[in-house]
């Protein structure tokens, strides 16, 4: 049975994705919103099939596995094209699937006065089936095949509205960043496939021994998979991103693509661990990048760009936790943060819509009371988000990352613990300059069902949906660990009820300070300009970084050399061949008396060698 | 089997009655459906041929001989082995393209345009079978001329100084090569004293290092020039430029593969120990040709320029596999090989498009096209993600390929080769970024996009691109390339003159 089902899981988008595509935009309104959501709903109910019987009836070897074909069979190297089904790819599958549902239902809507919206669901149906194939792939030539399409689908639908050359810049930005990553994933797959002779998972993990080549080759894919979550020093596109349409960003921005790289790592997790050099390394990314991103989006006026940096925040806590080997506690964030941040930028996009594209916090204020609705959505994303102790999934997660963080090293829990601190002050800071205070801009319109519902559904995930795992003081209920533990064996029990309290009080404190500072006053609202908050906004420098150090270089040097250097060698060539054929052709004068001259300075010549 | 020599004969038999019937019925797209017919009775043959071939025991699946000039031990010889197979489909897929896409609406004199188009076919599907080595320089030239006539009646603003360049360079390693022919006849002669220019039997001719790597020599320059490595490169821009759109779709998607094939048929195969020699050099030059194209290519401003540039790039994976010393790497190559064809082709055949709509190829005076027409933007797109080696499609398998095969020999230059594919993506993404995206004037004109006919074909060589990206199996289980000790059990039972 799940043999059958299992490739119809792909299978259903991707034939979405392909019959809107060859309708060239022909193809009516109403039949693109049917064929966009229904596509991926049908391939969430093959999903959650799967999952009940996978459930149910656990299979005998652990998983279900489909060989599709035969990729390559060469000396030396074999490769397939198989799917197989374990707990973890379980779990990767019904977020996509689902989630994914719900954000394409909401995406009809936003769309839905969009004159190319037939192009738009062609390319996030394409993007849901490349994803699927990504978690789902039990090769990893394969998992590089979705790898690189949800790489193709960011591209095209960052640039989806390609009348702004920004957007083309920012789509471009997007692809050769991770691309850079890519590449060296590439190349962590090349060493691994010379070692092993297959790229087969299964194969894979059980040839590893550690050495200096393991090493090497950890630490490229960790390469791939931190430009793939723009982790420091990969990062810079993820802000310039926020130019496409806002349920890709909810979609492939926050709740799916960029974690790719968090799955492949928890995927490979035998790998990483006969590498404890990665480990640390991995470790040390996240938390780096959860600081500079948490302070980035402190200092932010676009609310999708707050959005955005907590994004990548979250998603350092995510690399934090499976630098620690809390593979369960990155998984768990990972599904947490994927409702709560797919939320968030519903309700952004939400406020959007209704202010008119609008996207600077300090223009809008007070829309608790034009949208109540959204209001309390995007509050509970807020809530989960800051991580507010028992009232949030975001909490659970984040809690069970800081324990594990605390048993590495104190110092990663500390750095982890301030960025916590930070995330509900710059979450709050959002909340209450956006939705609180006097109105600043004019909110037109209502906000449909199409989009409330899905906002319902995932606000109240984002509330309860931590009580799949809890710590041992608060129930201790073990659910999400016991699922994943066929995978990643029996998890750890760590911390213990002081960490717990000061994970839980952090929080408080900074939503409370948030209020203090972003209350609702007299005077209008103004973003902080000193030059340190401007470094801040700006991605902490890096990007003008990068411009200066590489790609200025790299153009100018280019347009210097664009008539081709070597060209001119061969026009140098033919620059002698010319100019000596015309010596040559002045010497055939036509003068009798000159060639006499040199007939008899040629003998004479002949005569002083012949002596 | 007389098919073999049909592949050769029919274009050129095709090409006159093409030119006659231009002649005869001026003003009228005769010459265009002679060449379509023409094409037709082409891939029946190769049809005629791959079905026969299927149930051979192999690795040459079919041979042709016949007598030219026995005095100097010239014969008509012809074997076909896998390699030649799948390189002959792609010249029968690429001249529909062509014939299809860019000669239907040639106006002025339509005939000759046709009749020179499918000369060159001929002489590709010559070089790709012949093994007598006189007759392989004969069909070396064969392709050459025809093309140059095209370049200086049919090309561009600096159409005459392009030719001249494009006839220059590869004229030059044409002579290299000759001299390598006569040298390795005569060297043999000395040895046995038999005069044969058969390339089976002079691959075992007995010679001393340095003899063999001068010979080796010759033979690498004339197929460096052609396929092409960075520093002899410098023609291809011009021409790619300068050439009539299906000048440039043929050059680009057949001919730069001559080069190709050449390298594996007579150098890596005819020469072992040389090649081994001048391993590290080639592979350096590919590597350089890989990041130096793309680095080049980013800066163009004309679209066709571009293209060209990145063909440089994408070609120095070809080398890099053909001289990686392994079947992987030789197979990377030859897949390299057919999707750069592809992909390649249908830009140029895209570029040209949009330079007979807009009068122009600078990119600067594109932009937000996808609005005007969003047929020939999309098809762009893809054949661009296809040329950026996206997973999935054809171009991906002979990059990885070829970098796997290369790890094996040298782990540095498989990074750099990997980070060009880093490079092709700047590139590609510049290229769609300037053409098809960003505003364009209101007041534009009104410009055709793709109707049936063009989304037809260029929806065929997708799925043709895709197919093979998903399941390369069937290309690369007939590019084993045969050694040349491996002698034809055709040619045994049919007595070296077997009339098919």
């Amino acid at each position: 049975m799940g043999g059958m089902l299992l490739p119809m899981v792909i299978a259903f988008p991707l034939a979405g994705s392909i019959i809107l595509l060859l309708s060239a935009g022909e193809m009516p309104r109403r039949a693109t919103q049917l064929i966009g959501p229904g596509s991926v709903g049908l391939s969430a109910l093959c999903a959650l099939f799967l999952a009940s019987s996978f459930l149910s009836d656990p299979p005998v070897s652990g998983s279900f596995h489909v060989v599709l074909w035969h990729w390559l069979t060469l000396p030396g190297f074999a490769a397939q094209i198989a799917l197989s089904l374990d707990q973890l790819s379980l779990v990767m599958m019904l977020v996509v699937s689902c989630i994914g549902f719900l954000i394409l239902v909401y995406a009809a809507a936003y769309m839905d006065d969009d004159a190319d919206i037939c192009r738009f669901f062609a390319y996030m149906t394409l993007f849901v089936a490349s994803m699927l194939l990504l978690v789902l792939a039990s090769d990893l030539l394969a998992l590089y095949v979705g790898w690189e399409g949800v790489g193709l689908c960011s591209y095209l639908l960052v640039g989806f509205w390609y009348g702004e050359l920004n957007n083309a810049l920012a789509a471009r930005k997007a692809f050769v960043v991770t691309r850079i990553g890519d590449a060296l994933l590439f190349v962590g797959l090349t060493l691994i496939a010379t070692d092993v002779g297959t790229l087969d998972i299964p194969t894979v993990l059980h040839t590893i021994h550690a050495g200096p080549q393991t090493t090497l080759g950890c630490l490229l894919l960790l390469g791939g998979a931190m430009a793939k979550s723009a982790q420091v020093p990969f990062q810079t596109w993820l802000p310039d991103a926020m130019a496409g349409p806002t349920p890709v960003s909810a979609l492939i921005h926050a709740a799916t693509m960029v974690t790719a790289g968090v799955y492949m790592i928890a995927r490979l997790h035998d790998l990483f661990l006969a590498s404890p050099f990665t480990m640390v390394a991995c470790a040390i990314v996240g938390t780096v990048t959860l600081l500079l991103a948490a302070g980035s989006a402190l200092t932010q006026t676009d609310i999708k760009r707050v959005l955005a940096y907590s994004t990548m925040s979250q998603l350092g806590y995510m690399y934090l936790a499976l630098g620690c080997g809390s593979w369960q506690g990155a998984i768990f964030h990972l599904v947490t943060h994927a409702f709560f941040k797919a939320l968030l930028f519903m309700g952004a996009g939400a406020v959007i819509l209704r202010m008119h594209h609008e996207q600077d916090m300090f223009r809008m204020g007070g829309l608790k009371a034009d949208m109540p609705g959204v209001f309390y959505a995007f509050l509970a994303g807020s809530v989960a988000l800051a991580g507010l102790p028992l009232i949030s999934a975001g909490y659970f997660s984040k809690e069970l990352i800081l324990s594990n963080a605390w048993n590495l090293s104190p110092l990663l829990w500390f750095g982890a613990l301030s960025g916590a601190f930070m995330t509900a002050l710059y979450t709050f800071r959002c909340v209450f300059l956006t939705f609180f205070g006097t109105a600043r801009g004019h909110a037109h319109g209502h906000t449909g069902l199409a989009m409330a519902i899905p906002m319902s559904i995932l606000a109240v995930l984002a509330i309860f949906g931590g009580y799949m795992q809890t710590p041992a003081e608060i129930g201790g209920i073990n659910m999400f660990a016991n699922l994943l533990s066929p995978v990643f064996g029996p998890m750890r029990e760590v911390g213990g009820t002081g960490l717990l309290l000061i994970g839980s009080l952090v929080p408080i404190i900074g939503v409370a300070l948030a209020w203090t500072i972003w209350k609702p006053r007299d005077a209008v609202p103004a973003p902080a300009n000193h030059p340190v908050q401007q470094v801040m906004r700006a991605n902490w420098g890096f990007d003008a970084i990068y411009n200066w150090l590489l790609v200025h270089p790299y153009f100018t040097l280019g347009a210097l050399n664009r008539r081709d250097g070597l060209d001119r060698i061969s026009d140098g060539i033919t620059w002698v061949m010319h100019g000596g054929s015309q010596v040559l052709a002045r010497m055939q004068s036509g003068q009798v008396r000159r060639y006499a001259g040199w007939i008899a300075a040629g003998t004479v010549i002949a005569l002083c060698l012949a002596i | 089997m007389i098919a073999l020599p049909c592949l050769v004969i029919v274009p050129l038999v095709g090409g006159l009655l093409a030119w006659i019937g231009g002649r005869k019925w001026p003003g009228t797209r005769v010459p265009w459906i002679a060449s379509l017919a023409t094409l037709c009775v082409m891939t029946a043959v190769l049809l005629d041929v791959t079905i026969r071939a299927i149930g051979r025991p192999g690795p040459w699946l079919a041979h042709f001989s016949a007598p030219w000039i026995p005095s100097l031990g010239i014969t008509l010889r012809a074997d076909m082995d896998g390699l030649s197979l799948v390189l002959l489909w792609l010249t029968g897929v690429l001249s529909f393209i062509c014939v299809l896409l860019a000669s239907r609406d040639e106006t002025q004199r339509p005939g000759l345009f046709q009749f020179l188009l499918l000369t060159t076919i001929s002489g590709v599907n010559g070089v790709f079978i012949a093994t007598d080595l006189f007759l392989f320089l004969f069909f070396w030239e064969l392709m050459l001329v025809p093309m140059y006539i095209l370049i200086v009646l049919w090309g561009h603003e600096a159409r005459e100084a392009a030719a001249i360049k494009f006839f220059l360079y590869t004229q030059g390693g044409g002579l290299l090569m000759m001299l390598s022919i006569l040298g390795l006849v005569l060297l043999h002669y000395r040895h046995t004293g038999v005069l044969t220019f058969d390339y089976f039997a002079l691959a075992g001719t007995a010679m001393s290092g340095r003899a063999s790597i001068l010979l080796m020599l010759g033979f690498f320059i004339a197929f460096a020039v052609k396929l092409p490595v960075v520093p002899l490169h410098v023609w291809l821009p011009d021409t790619h430029t300068q050439a009539p759109t299906a000048g440039s779709v043929l050059l680009a998607g057949i001919l730069l593969k001559t080069g190709g094939y050449g390298l594996i048929r007579f150098v890596v195969l005819l020469f072992p120990d040389a090649t081994a020699q001048i391993t590290p050099l080639a592979m350096v030059l590919g590597v350089v040709g890989i990041l130096y194209g793309a680095w080049l290519s980013l800066v163009q401003t004309d679209l066709k320029r571009l293209i060209a540039y990145s063909s440089v790039s994408h070609l120095g994976f070809v080398l890099l596999g053909v001289f990686s010393g392994s079947t992987l790497g030789i197979e990377g190559a030859v897949m390299q090989m057919v999707a750069h064809g592809l992909s390649t082709g249908a830009l140029f055949a895209i570029a040209g498009s949009l330079q007979d709509n807009l009068h122009t190829r600078d990119m600067r005076r594109m932009g937000g096209l996808w609005g005007v027409l969003p047929h020939l933007s999309a098809t762009g797109l893809f054949f661009a993600f296809a040329s950026l080696g996206l997973p999935g499609m054809a171009n991906f398998v002979g990059e990885f390929l070829v970098l796997l095969a290369v790890w094996h020999v040298s782990p540095v230059i498989a990074v750099l080769g990997a980070f060009g594919l880093v490079l092709s993506a700047v590139y590609s993404l510049t290229m769609v970024g300037r053409v098809f995206m960003g505003t364009r004037s209101s007041d534009a004109p009104r410009l055709p996009d793709f109707g049936f006919r063009q989304m037809t074909v260029f929806g065929l060589t997708m799925a043709v691109v895709v197919l093979l990206g998903l399941y390369p199996r069937p290309v690369l289980d007939l590019v084993h390339p045969t050694r040349p000790d491996v002698v034809s059990v055709l040619s045994q039972s049919a007595g070296g003159n077997g009339p098919g």
